[in-house]
């Protein structure tokens, strides 16, 4: 009975059906199976798969997003159910998201926030055109485990750098993990700068960041 | 709204028209088949028995043009039509009859034989882009008289594609027609649902030989489709002028086309040719040259203007290897046949001025011919409005990834590139190993060799198929047919 649910969630999932996995998800609570349950075993196994698919070229960027955007809406109408059976969604992490000062591109640093979301992260995402004070006060104000900065300018990459700069003249270095992308990111940039992680793309970033948090 | 090219005026088409039907009256055309000769005789034309020439008026030639279908189409193995000759239909297949092909290792032009021809056909087989297989390369082990038919036999035991084949022999090609029928079930099935179509050519300037004319009288008897590959070398073999070669290419196919319907009316066939310019450097014959494809566009324009259905040679390259020049030769020729609406458009994989082939030139030409068709299919109206309802919600923010209709209609709008086509970061090109076209191009085309499976052929006819060929092969001093495997 359950087993063919969780089979719907996940389907919901790949589907990109936010409607759908809303509709498994209140099923979910009124068939009383738990919410933990329901994310781990029903919508999880969906992200997984899209996730793989696109990892081999056999799915694309909009049935990443939207399985994404569907993951999050069943959680968010889990959570009140978590919150009441006094339960808790394992968090793999915190992650304060932005694209840096001065650069306004948004779509990489949002496909990855989603994919953070989907894969069981907290994502505070701040936007785009970000202070480096702003960034660093989010992080201290919600205790983050992961600093996610994006750039797509050689200009405005630099940012990344200040903000590191700017954790270690406070003393702050040592308590968050840094991750950069973008497209002018390099390996040797993430070395130069002494940033903790990088991935070419949103699937990839997920990976090194549950490597930084220590789960993968 | 399909995109079209067309670089003629109605003014300049009809002149076009009017100076051909002038060069069948004057000079008149050699035809040096008595046969054909006695029945442009019959029908009112002017034929000088000592020296060839039939002077041919227009009210012939008129009759004949009136009574050729606008449109016919070719099946594949299992009856389905893949492709349609008339209107603006656009197909295309490889190029054919090379001597050589290119070998991805060493890249020598080595000389073909049954498994280079074989690993042609198995490639074609495998990319949808090819809606139609051709005789590919000449197969340098079997006697030359049985080359046409030998070549034909291999592309049947490895494909249900319909085919663009040739003959270079009456009675081989009685015998191709007799093993392409085998399929349909008999000559008759086969004229109902033709499987290949016959290229015939006339020599330039003006000329129909006695195999080319009497090609056209037994093909047109059989009511398998033919397609005349009329071939001016502009500034040699035909007028410098561009349009002065459109005119000789009109009157040559006219000409033909009359021999033809006078043998059988309403057998269909095809205004096709592979013309070029004559380089005046290096005396060769450019086929990725961009006046070479204006040719072909405009005598294509002039057979749409007579309803007829058409062929040209395009999306080769005179290039020797499979480098930028063979990309860019190949790519725009492809483009500006399509644009002119070229039913059928023969010449992808083709390296040296047609003389050689190349498997691994095919899977890139592919993306070519795939982005060729993405052009002609043009810009649709997809939803309702064009792009407002698209900004619900939107609030100045790139979120149109997360909206549905994007899912729904990314793959419609965009044509997604096999891995010939790098669209990769550099760091993700670097990490897949730095690999140019060609490169990439050897690895997709093993994985379609191994993915490629022998179609399933019924055991009697594989065995009637056979002992045709090795009759005629025995007949013509080769005992034994090469092994396919």
């Amino acid at each position: 009975m359950s087993e063919q649910l969780f089979q719907k969630m996940a389907q919901s999932i790949i589907d990109g059906d936010s409607d759908a996995a809303v509709a498994l998800a209140r099923e979910s609570i009124a068939t009383g199976i738990h919410p933990l349950d329901a994310i781990t075993k029903g919508f999880v196994m969906g992200v997984n798969t899209v996730g793989d698919a696109f990892g081999r070229g056999e799915a694309f960027l909009p049935e990443l997003v939207m399985a994404g955007e569907a993951m999050k809406a069943a959680v968010a109408t889990l959570d009140p159910e978590l919150k009441r059976r006094g339960s808790e969604r394992k968090i793999l992490g915190k992650v304060v998201i932005a694209t840096v000062e001065g650069d306004i591109h948004e779509i990489g640093k949002s496909l990855v926030a989603t994919m953070f979301g989907a894969s069981g992260f907290d994502v505070y995402d701040l936007g785009v055109d970000v202070a480096p004070d702003k960034i660093i006060g989010k992080a201290i104000e919600v205790n983050a485990d992961i600093i996610a900065m994006s750039a797509l300018l050689t200009t405005t990459m630099v940012k990344q750098k200040e903000v590191i700069e700017e954790l270690e003249k406070e003393g702050l270095r040592g308590k968050f993990k840094v991750m950069v992308g973008g497209a002018p990111v390099t390996r040797d940039w993430v070395k130069a700068i002494g940033a903790d992680g990088y991935s070419e793309d949103a699937i990839g970033a997920v990976t090194a960041a549950k490597q930084l948090v220590g789960v993968a | 709204m399909q995109p079209k090219l067309e670089l003629l005026s109605k003014e300049l088409t009809d002149r076009i028209l009017d100076e051909a039907f002038q060069l069948m009256m004057n000079p008149g055309i050699k035809v040096q088949s008595a046969a054909a000769r006695k029945l442009l005789a019959g029908a009112g034309a002017q034929a000088d028995e000592t020296t060839e020439v039939v002077k041919i008026p227009e009210k012939v030639v008129r009759e004949a043009v009136r009574t050729v279908p606008k449109t016919f189409y070719l099946f594949d193995r299992q009856g389905n039509c893949k492709v349609t000759y008339g209107g603006n239909n656009v197909h295309f297949d490889p190029g054919s009859s090379g001597v050589h092909v290119l070998d991805p290792e060493t890249l020598e032009h080595k000389t073909a034989h049954t498994p280079d021809l074989i690993r042609l056909v198995k490639v074609a087989e495998m990319i949808p882009q090819y809606d139609a297989q051709s005789t590919a390369v000449v197969c340098d082990e079997v006697p030359k008289s049985i080359g046409d038919l030998y070549r034909l036999y291999i592309v049947l035991m490895h494909s249900v594609k319909p085919i663009v084949t040739g003959a270079f022999g009456i009675k081989t090609l009685e015998a191709m027609i007799d093993m392409v029928a085998l399929f349909a079930g008999s000559r008759a099935a086969l004229a109902e649902k033709p499987q290949a179509v016959f290229d015939i050519c006339p020599s330039p300037p003006l000329i129909w030989s006695k195999f080319g004319a009497e090609n056209l009288i037994a093909l047109a008897r059989s009511g398998v489709p033919a397609e005349i590959v009329s071939m001016p070398l502009a500034g040699a073999a035909a007028p410098v002028t561009l349009v002065g070669s459109v005119t000789q290419h009109a009157a040559e196919c006219l000409s033909g086309i009359t021999i033809h319907q006078l043998a059988k009316p309403g057998s269909p066939i095809v205004w096709g040719g592979a013309p070029a310019i004559f380089d005046m450097r290096k005396g060769t014959t450019p086929m990725g040259a961009v006046e070479t494809a204006m040719i072909d566009a405009s005598y294509a324009q002039v057979g749409k203007s007579l309803e007829l259905p058409t062929h040209c040679y395009l999306g080769g390259s005179d290039s020797k290897i499979v480098d930028a020049q063979a990309g860019l030769e190949s790519g725009v020729g492809a483009i500006i046949g399509a644009l002119a609406g070229v039913n059928m458009i023969s010449g992808a994989g083709m390296l040296d001025f047609l003389a050689c082939q190349s498997a691994e030139k095919l899977v890139v030409d592919a993306e070519a011919v795939a982005m060729a068709k993405r052009l002609l299919a043009g810009l649709e109206v997809r939803t309702e409005t064009l792009a407002t309802a698209f900004f619900e919600g939107i609030n100045f923010k790139g979120d149109f990834l997360k909206q549905k209709v994007t899912r729904e209609l990314f793959q419609t709008e965009q044509h997604l590139p096999s891995t010939i086509i790098d669209r990769d970061s550099i760091r993700g090109w670097q990490q897949s190993g730095s690999l140019d076209t060609f490169e990439r191009a050897k690895i997709r085309t093993a994985q379609l060799l191994k993915e490629y499976q022998r179609p399933q052929i019924a055991l009697d006819k594989e065995k009637e198929l056979t002992s045709i060929v090795q009759h005629l092969a025995r007949e013509a001093g080769l005992e034994k047919l090469p092994n396919l495997d």
